[in-house]
């Protein structure tokens, strides 16, 4: 099957996460929020407590990111603000995905076989560059915002308006579709060959 | 008898890693690019582009390619006729607090327990200094802000003496296991020998080689790794690595220690010498 391209804009509405497929590509415009390992931890206690979170993750995208922000004038930017290792997440994401409708990720590295069960029906996990800072700063139009800074810059819950941030492939699709799953079992295959020949 | 000043580490500290973040060193670009013009996957082409693209634009903007500006490391050779009249190790967290401010670095140091962040890349035991004496007068400063990703997936195993022929299985495996984590093409630093620290710091000194320099072993280890599928992201394609580069040190006739030390694309260092 051919990859489609598409241009997303938050928020992003079921029946546009259920038309994607692994493998193609998107470009997202709207509200982006950042959250690593702390921000996931501190949903939970949330969820735990009862409370409701002080940001809406289903309208926006959650972006697994420890940006670089540098305050100019009263106002914060993002200067260099690529994904980090999404599977680091792989342990708390579904537990976060259970109390949303749907969801949009992007990271980097791909995540594990849990998610990709919690994501049916609900969500997509997309890829971006790893380590493609500079760029991916380049479609940070604004820094909204910022929540939970007690964490420090990187664990912190940045909110920020990007416009056409992408190329991001599709990793996991809401179909329990992995090119993550298919690239490892390929490896696997290929690690047994080598062996096999030396 | 060199004279060499504290003032002088402290700015010579922050322009090393300003050039580090900014500018990729010229043979990990060189490999970068190799890797493009090889590649057959289109996914793989088109994540190797960006990746180039990237590092262009932040040699441009002059701003960190990646935003994990890493754990500040920092190798130090001094020379045996050197008089130094300061603290060494004051000049350098000095220069690291001040890079953090002024590259600006994303301040990534925190308790390893309590996981609070004092905010200035400084703390117990970071940055991480290694320091070696050599021969001469001289001051050599050489920074790698090591980045986590690709650091979180090394590995170090004591082998048996009796299985020197498993260590290349060992890499494979460490590569195989980290897959897309580390922000594939990776370059695979490999510590042979030595004690159990004594092969991680081999490992993680052989990433400061030249990288399209390898040895016949090293480029067999390579051919290996790429094998695998991997690929650039982890989605797969022939580019799983950049380089395998291999130090190894004579160890105790019971041991056989093996140290991978992972890094990504971004293999970022930047060095000066002093007088």
């Amino acid at each position: 099957m051919p990859m489609a391209e598409y241009r997303l804009e938050t928020p992003v509405s079921m029946e546009e996460i259920r038309k994607l497929n692994v493998g193609d590509v998107v470009y997202i415009t709207g509200t982006m929020i950042t959250a690593r390992d702390e921000a996931h931890l501190r949903m939970l206690e949330y969820f735990e407590r009862g409370e409701e979170i002080p940001f809406k993750i289903e309208d926006a995208v959650i972006y697994h990111c420890g940006p670089i922000i540098v305050e100019e004038g009263g106002r914060y930017r993002a200067i260099s603000a690529g994904p980090t290792t999404s599977a680091r997440m792989d342990p708390l994401a579904p537990k976060v995905l259970e109390r949303v409708e749907r969801m949009v990720i992007v990271g980097k590295g791909g995540m594990g076989e849990g998610v990709v069960r919690a994501l049916r029906g609900k969500g997509v996990y997309l890829a971006y560059t790893g380590g493609a800072g500079a760029l991916a700063a380049q479609a940070i139009r604004e820094v909204k915002g910022v929540y939970w800074e007690d964490l420090g810059m990187p664990e912190a819950v940045w909110i920020f308006e990007v416009e056409n941030f992408g190329p991001c492939i599709v990793g996991i699709d809401a179909k329990e579709n992995s090119l993550y799953r298919e690239v490892k079992n390929r490896v696997e295959e290929n690690f047994k060959r080598i062996l096999s020949q030396s | 008898m060199g004279m060499v000043s504290f003032e002088e580490v402290v700015s010579t500290v922050v322009e090393l890693f300003r050039k580090a973040e900014t500018e990729l060193p010229e043979d990990v670009l060189k490999a970068l690019k190799r890797a493009y013009n090889r590649e057959e996957n289109e996914v793989a082409r088109n994540t190797l582009r960006a990746i180039i693209q990237n590092v262009e634009a932040s040699r441009k903007l002059r701003v960190p390619m990646c935003q994990d500006t890493g754990l500040p490391i920092i190798f130090v050779e001094i020379g045996q006729e050197l008089c130094l009249n300061f603290n060494l190790r004051d000049a350098i967290v000095e220069g690291v607090k001040r890079a953090t401010k002024e590259v600006p670095l994303r301040p990534n140091a925190v308790h390893p327990l309590t996981r609070e962040n004092p905010g200035t890349n400084v703390g117990m035991h970071v940055p991480v200094v290694t320091t070696e004496i050599i021969e001469g007068d001289k001051l050599k400063l050489t920074v790698m802000p090591k980045g986590a990703g690709s650091e979180n997936v090394s590995a170090l195993r004591m082998l048996l003496p009796s299985q020197a022929g498993d260590v290349e299985r060992f890499v494979l495996e460490v590569v195989k296991g980290a897959g897309g984590k580390p922000c594939p093409p990776i370059v695979v630093g490999v510590g042979i020998g030595s004690t159990f620290d004594g092969a991680a710091k081999l490992a993680k000194k052989a990433l400061l080689r030249n990288m399209t320099e390898m040895d016949e072993f090293e480029l067999g280890l390579l051919e290996k790794v790429n094998s695998l599928g991997i690929g650039p992201g982890g989605l797969g394609g022939d580019t799983t690595a950049l380089a395998v580069l291999v130090e190894m040190g004579h160890c105790h006739t019971a041991s056989l220690p093996v140290a991978v030390n992972i890094q990504c694309w971004a293999n970022r260092r930047a060095s000066a010498i002093l007088r």
